[in-house]
């Protein structure tokens, strides 16, 4: 059952991606118009859609950082202790 | 009265896993049920009292077994109940000693969690290193066997740092080894020291290399143990002592910036799920930093929650790694068709450890955020924030699409063998996946136990502004991991971290002990050889000689003449009686005369 749904949802690909844009554009627009603000901590959270950008520039970021890291030189094959 | 019926939780773990061999094998099962339900039931009995007991009277200084308050019982709750879903998860593991350990394991846990003072505190940690160190070595490869020796080392040197500062504070406070808040506004070496010992066993950068190290090598239902206890049980007495301790709130920054970071990384599930424990550790300890009522609330949520849903998550992996016997992403995919039920449950524990709403993180780690943002730690709570973005990216995304989704790899060894795991197995997936959702739906139940059960009772996790920030940062981290998914496409390999300083340097010793410490021990084995030892048995050799011509010769020579002129004597005696008279009268003649005549 779980294997025919899975299988059902990803031969209708296109329209997931369709639903997964419908909700972020949804998520926005609810943050621009639905949401009080009245709790935010910050003054910057007043920017609609605040989070999302910084949901966006966190996960770049830290890709980025980990690239950077790797870059150092601290990815090694898997026996490298065992030479 | 009552003192008299406590029963200390860890007494009835050890006694159980003490007992273990003699059972006999068609009760084995049950017995392994029967024990870590009495245990929990013995913490659920607990629930509402408050005091100390289990007080025993050693050399004259009172020793506190059990003090129970809402903050242990708590973390007593969630370890007892970790501890019945582990051994289920392990239920088809036929060898005693792996139950024995994790038992003890759990019982150390539950030692330090209910302990009042410093001594009984250090007993049960130690407990725990050396009864843990098992559930890495029953892996049985060379690897976990090195592996297991690191973990035991590192956590020795932990234990040292910790007794060192606990005996200072023994000095310093004039005997009074009670263990409470340590006085977090005038530290000295001996708060540092104890400090160190438990921020090692909470896996802090640098001090955290041995958690990723022996994690991903333990067996498949050790690691389960292993998730749970050591970290959160370091998060306990950090929080009983070191709350408000400014300097935690960075650690914990670094340590949830530090984990995502390698985690994002990694091509081994479990230590991708190993380096997300320090990310999520970190949380924790962020927030005993800040120490107000809600920042406490929060660490034990969080820790509740995350007890369960990475354990669940370990439980995944693990039956990845049990029934296909790799949990390298690089050579997984495509899963789901072989492990659909596991594939569900995992999910549960994915979609808990990124906070979604209805899920465990999404009500508890909240506090966290909302506790920082109270006390104006702003930069703090935006660098939590962008580490949960990166949870729901490694854990949330990278981890179940590469094992049950992504490219299927047809044919290969992994993919032949892959089913869903034993009965057993999944059972315990099943309850850890069925508290997840329920934490997430049901708060109070959780938010009754902790510390400030007022405060919490306030708390609303679900407000359209924490729904809306939430899902509007996971959406997001999802679009990006929808775009950029080749970036962070597991390559096969491993990456260094500080253990690296520790491996090598413990190389270069072997090396030096190898090389020049031994030619230098065998140039002065050879040198001594030759200046030393001829010349000595030389001189030995002419002492030899002496000794037996000059000496003895002399001592000999003299005994010789003795003996000649006792031969001498001997032939004038020869026993007949004229013969004796006559030589007497002959002498006492020759006597007479010489007598007279001279």
């Amino acid at each position: 059952m779980i294997v025919n749904l899975i299988d059902f949802l990803r031969n209708r690909l296109g329209l997931i991606k369709l639903v997964g844009l419908a909700i972020i554009i949804l998520l926005v627009a609810g943050d621009w118009l639905l949401v009080s603000k009245e709790h935010a901590h910050t003054s910057m959270e007043k920017i609609p859609g605040f989070w999302s950008i910084f949901g966006l520039a966190s996960a770049v970021v830290l890709v980025i950082a980990s690239k950077c890291l790797e870059g150092l030189g601290i990815a090694r094959r898997e026996d490298y202790y065992d030479k | 009265m009552i003192n008299n019926l406590w029963i200390h939780p860890a007494l009835i773990l050890i006694s159980g896993a003490i007992l273990m061999p003699l059972v006999p094998k068609a009760l084995k099962k049950t017995y392994l049920l029967i024990v870590p339900i009495l245990t929990f039931a013995t913490v659920f009995s607990m629930q509402g009292l408050n005091g100390n007991y289990g007080i025993v009277s050693f050399l004259d200084t009172p020793l506190i077994f059990g003090r129970v308050d809402s903050l242990s019982m708590v973390f007593a709750y969630i370890m007892s109940l970790m501890c019945i879903i582990g051994t289920i998860y392990g239920l088809n593991v036929e060898e005693d000693c792996q139950h024995m350990a994790a038992w003890l394991y759990a019982a150390g846990s539950l030692g330090v969690i209910l302990c009042g003072d410093y001594l009984v505190l250090f007993i049960f940690w130690e407990l725990m290193a050396f009864a843990s160190v098992f559930l890495v070595w029953f892996r049985r490869t060379p690897q976990a066997l090195s592996s297991g020796y690191r973990y035991l080392i590192v956590h020795t040197a932990g234990g040292m740092a910790l007794l060192a500062g606990l005996v200072l504070r023994y000095q310093a406070t004039g005997g009074d080894l009670s263990f409470g808040p340590v006085g977090v506004d005038a530290p000295s070496l001996s708060t540092y020291l104890i400090m160190i010992g438990f921020l090692l066993n909470a896996a802090a950068p640098p001090l955290h290399a041995w958690l990723p190290d022996a994690y991903s090598e333990a067996t498949f239902n050790g690691a389960v143990f292993l998730c749970a206890f050591t970290t959160k049980t370091a998060v306990y007495v950090l929080a009983r002592g070191f709350a408000g301790m400014e300097i935690l709130i960075p650690i914990g920054v670094c340590m949830a910036l530090y984990g995502i970071v390698y985690a994002l990384l990694q091509n081994d599930a479990r230590k991708l799920l190993a380096y997300d424990i320090i990310a999520k550790v970190g949380f924790m300890v962020a927030a005993v930093g800040v120490g107000s009522d809600l920042a406490i609330n929060g660490v034990c949520a969080l820790a509740f929650a995350h007890i369960l849903y990475k354990s669940l998550l370990f439980m995944g992996c693990g039956a990845v790694l049990h029934m296909t016997g790799t949990c390298q992403l690089s050579e997984l995919g495509g899963l789901y068709r072989k492990m659909p039920k596991t594939l569900i449950f995992t999910l549960v524990g994915c979609l808990s450890i990124s906070a979604f709403p209805f899920f465990s993180g999404f009500t508890t780690k909240a506090m966290i955020m909302s506790a920082m943002f109270e006390e104006h730690k702003n930069i703090y709570a935006f660098l939590l924030m962008a580490a949960s973005a990166g949870t729901f990216l490694v854990a949330g995304l990278k981890l179940p699409y590469f094992i049950w989704f992504g490219k299927e790899q047809p044919g290969t060894e992994p993919n032949r063998k892959a089913a869903d795991p034993p009965l057993n197995m999944q059972i315990a997936m099943a309850i850890g996946a069925f508290l997840s959702i329920l934490l997430g739906c049901y708060t109070p139940w959780l938010y009754k136990m902790l510390p400030f059960p007022a405060l919490a009772a306030e708390y609303h996790a679900y407000s359209t502004y924490h729904i809306f920030e939430t899902l509007q940062v996971l959406g997001f981290t999802g679009l990006f991991f929808y775009l950029f998914s080749k970036m962070l496409a597991p390559k096969p390999g491993m990456t260094i971290d500080m253990d690296w300083f520790y491996r090598i340097i413990g190389r270069s010793i072997l090396w030096f002990a190898k090389k020049p410490v031994q030619t230098l021990d065998n140039n002065v084995g050879e040198g001594y050889r030759t200046i030393g030892l001829i010349p000595l048995m030389a001189t030995a050799r002419f002492s030899s000689w002496f000794d037996w011509n000059i000496i003895d010769g002399v001592v000999d020579g003299l005994a010789r003449t003795v003996r000649g002129t006792g031969g001498l004597v001997r032939n004038f005696q020869s026993g007949r009686l004229q013969s004796n008279i006559f030589l007497s009268v002959f002498v006492v003649a020759v006597l007479i005369t010489i007598f007279v005549f001279a």
